[in-house]
């Protein structure tokens, strides 16, 4: 009984929209109220530690990669557990298995979604690295959204092709004026006249980052772009891209900026190479940070629910999670655009061609 | 910390799906969009050149049309012009011609008369003289019988010697 009344106030409360929770925050309470009653008898302290809501917690579960995917209280999908360890090899499980064995299966405990080996003692093995590979929460979001984009993008393609020399027509015509706005405001100012080299990776990118930022927002998915692995990788990608394709003149700045006295170069040249790495590092923090501090901050605003427990609490905060809500939306696409845009800059300031008469001193 | 910690798993996911991500999507998706793209864009901007160069050539059309007719119309008001002093020219002409003709005929009609009257004048003479004559030698016959009778005689003649 308790643990449906739970499903169904968290689905709501996570859905954000409806006063309704209001009631089945009450009722929640109520029902935690009669359980904390009933295991009164046995475990006095325990059962109240265990019961008490924390916040911290319940955010960082929401905004962390996890190995089965929790759309709701109860609401679970088990997901792929791969390992790869070199004493034992590949195991491939679900994640229900977890579950089930209370976190440990097989030789192998989920420790807070960090999986170790067991030593027969029971204790963490520390002589075993394993690799996870796991389809995690995360990963499944990942490859949602990737098949999302393909099927997305090769229907317009389609639509393209048929419509080849006509006007845009269905799907096309919302996706053709975005695929024009990268390209010419985005691409072809910051990148230069050789931008059709890097044009499919940029939007490859701006779509992946944009879909990826409004799967977040929906309540239940998982927090992507959110995560820093994704956003370094991306950061760590265009960082690539642009110092493998980054031309003499661009080097020749980096250990000789022109105009600078020779006792002042050891200080440029600091400088600069903390430059090159501030700029993928700035990638992967900005992208980062603005998703998990929107997520962080709806979570909060919905956490209040759960701490005051009180109808005007929930009132103002249904209407403050509506709002940051819109606000995420447009976070959604800025923060996009400002990762291609900024990836953009530094691809083309690497390859740009060098003119002499140019260089203001 | 745990937030800022990249996991290796995920970044094995990721780096194979966006890998196959940029792949694919650039084989199957922006490489047609943008073809397609570029040619509507292309197609466009024929389109609007083909304009451009149709609306000129209009223009210059237009340009020789109206030299054409002002040309025309030149040359009709210089036609106009033209006839109007022939016109002009020939009236006076034939004015002065007239005037010369009708002095000519008058001057001839003068002469005519003249002559008519010389020979009227003459011819009366003639007469007379004959009649002068012709009475005188009646009366010269007369003379040789009757006074009264030659002077009733006389005045006959007289009568009938009517100046015609």
């Amino acid at each position: 009984m308790f643990r449906k009344i739970t499903t169904k106030l968290l689905l709501v409360i996570s859905l954000s929209l409806f006063s309704i929770n209001f009631i089945s925050a009450q009722e929640g309470h109520e029902a935690q109220h009669e359980k904390h009653e009933a295991q009164h008898e046995k475990h006095e302290a325990t059962a109240h530690e265990e019961e008490k809501f924390d916040i911290g917690k319940m955010i960082m579960h929401h905004i962390s990669d996890s190995h089965e995917w929790e759309f709701a209280h109860g609401l679970t999908l088990p997901l792929p557990v791969i390992l790869y360890t070199k004493q034992y090899g590949i195991e491939i499980f679900s994640s229900k298995r977890f579950a089930e064995g209370n976190g440990v299966y097989n030789g192998y405990i989920n420790n807070h979604e960090h999986i170790h080996r067991l030593n027969p003692q029971g204790g963490i093995d520390e002589e075993v690295h394993v690799w996870d590979l796991s389809i995690t929460k995360n990963v499944a979001s990942m490859l949602l959204s990737a098949v999302i984009l393909i099927l997305l993008m090769s229907t317009v393609a389609k639509s393209f092709v048929k419509n080849r020399g006509k006007a845009p027509k269905g799907i096309q015509s919302f996706i053709e004026p975005i695929i024009f706005f990268i390209r010419d405001e985005v691409v072809i100012p910051n990148v230069g006249p050789k931008y059709e080299k890097y044009l499919p990776y940029l939007l490859t990118l701006f779509f992946f980052i944009l879909i990826n930022n409004l799967l977040g927002l929906i309540p239940g998915g998982a927090n992507l772009t959110g995560n820093i692995t994704i956003t370094l990788f991306l950061a760590v990608l265009t960082f690539f891209i642009t110092h493998l394709n980054a031309n003499k003149h661009y080097w020749l700045h980096l250990v000789k900026p022109e105009g600078v006295p020779t006792l002042m170069l050891p200080l440029m040249w600091v400088v600069e190479i903390a430059g090159v790495f501030m700029k993928p590092m700035s990638l992967t923090i900005r992208l980062f940070a603005n998703i998990t501090a929107g997520h962080i901050i709806i979570l909060s605003l919905l956490g209040l629910i759960f701490i005051f427990q009180s109808f005007a609490v929930g009132g103002v905060v249904t209407l403050f999670t509506l709002f940051m809500n819109a606000i995420e939306l447009l976070v959604a696409f800025l923060q996009a655009f400002i990762f291609t845009l900024l990836s953009s800059m530094y691809i083309g300031s690497a390859i740009e061609e060098h003119h002499e008469a140019d260089h203001g001193h | 910390m745990e937030l800022l910690t990249p996991a290796i798993g995920l970044l094995f996911w990721m780096a194979l799906v966006f890998g196959i991500l940029v792949l694919f999507l650039k084989k199957f998706a922006w490489l047609p969009i943008l073809s397609s793209l570029k040619e509507r864009e292309d197609s466009i901007e024929s389109a609007l050149r083909m304009a451009e160069e149709t609306r000129a050539e209009m223009a210059k059309l237009k340009s020789d049309n109206d030299k054409i007719l002002a040309e025309a119309r030149a040359e009709r008001d210089k036609m106009i012009r033209d006839a109007k002093a022939i016109t002009d020219k020939m009236i006076i002409d034939a004015k002065e011609k007239a005037v010369l003709e009708g002095n000519k005929i008058i001057a001839d009609a003068r002469e005519a008369i003249q002559q008519e009257k010389v020979a009227m004048v003459s011819q009366m003479k003639k007469d007379m003289a004959s009649f002068s004559i012709e009475i005188a030698e009646r009366v010269i016959r007369r003379e040789l019988s009757d006074k009264s009778s030659q002077e009733a005689l006389v005045s006959s003649l007289i009568s009938e010697a009517k100046l015609n």
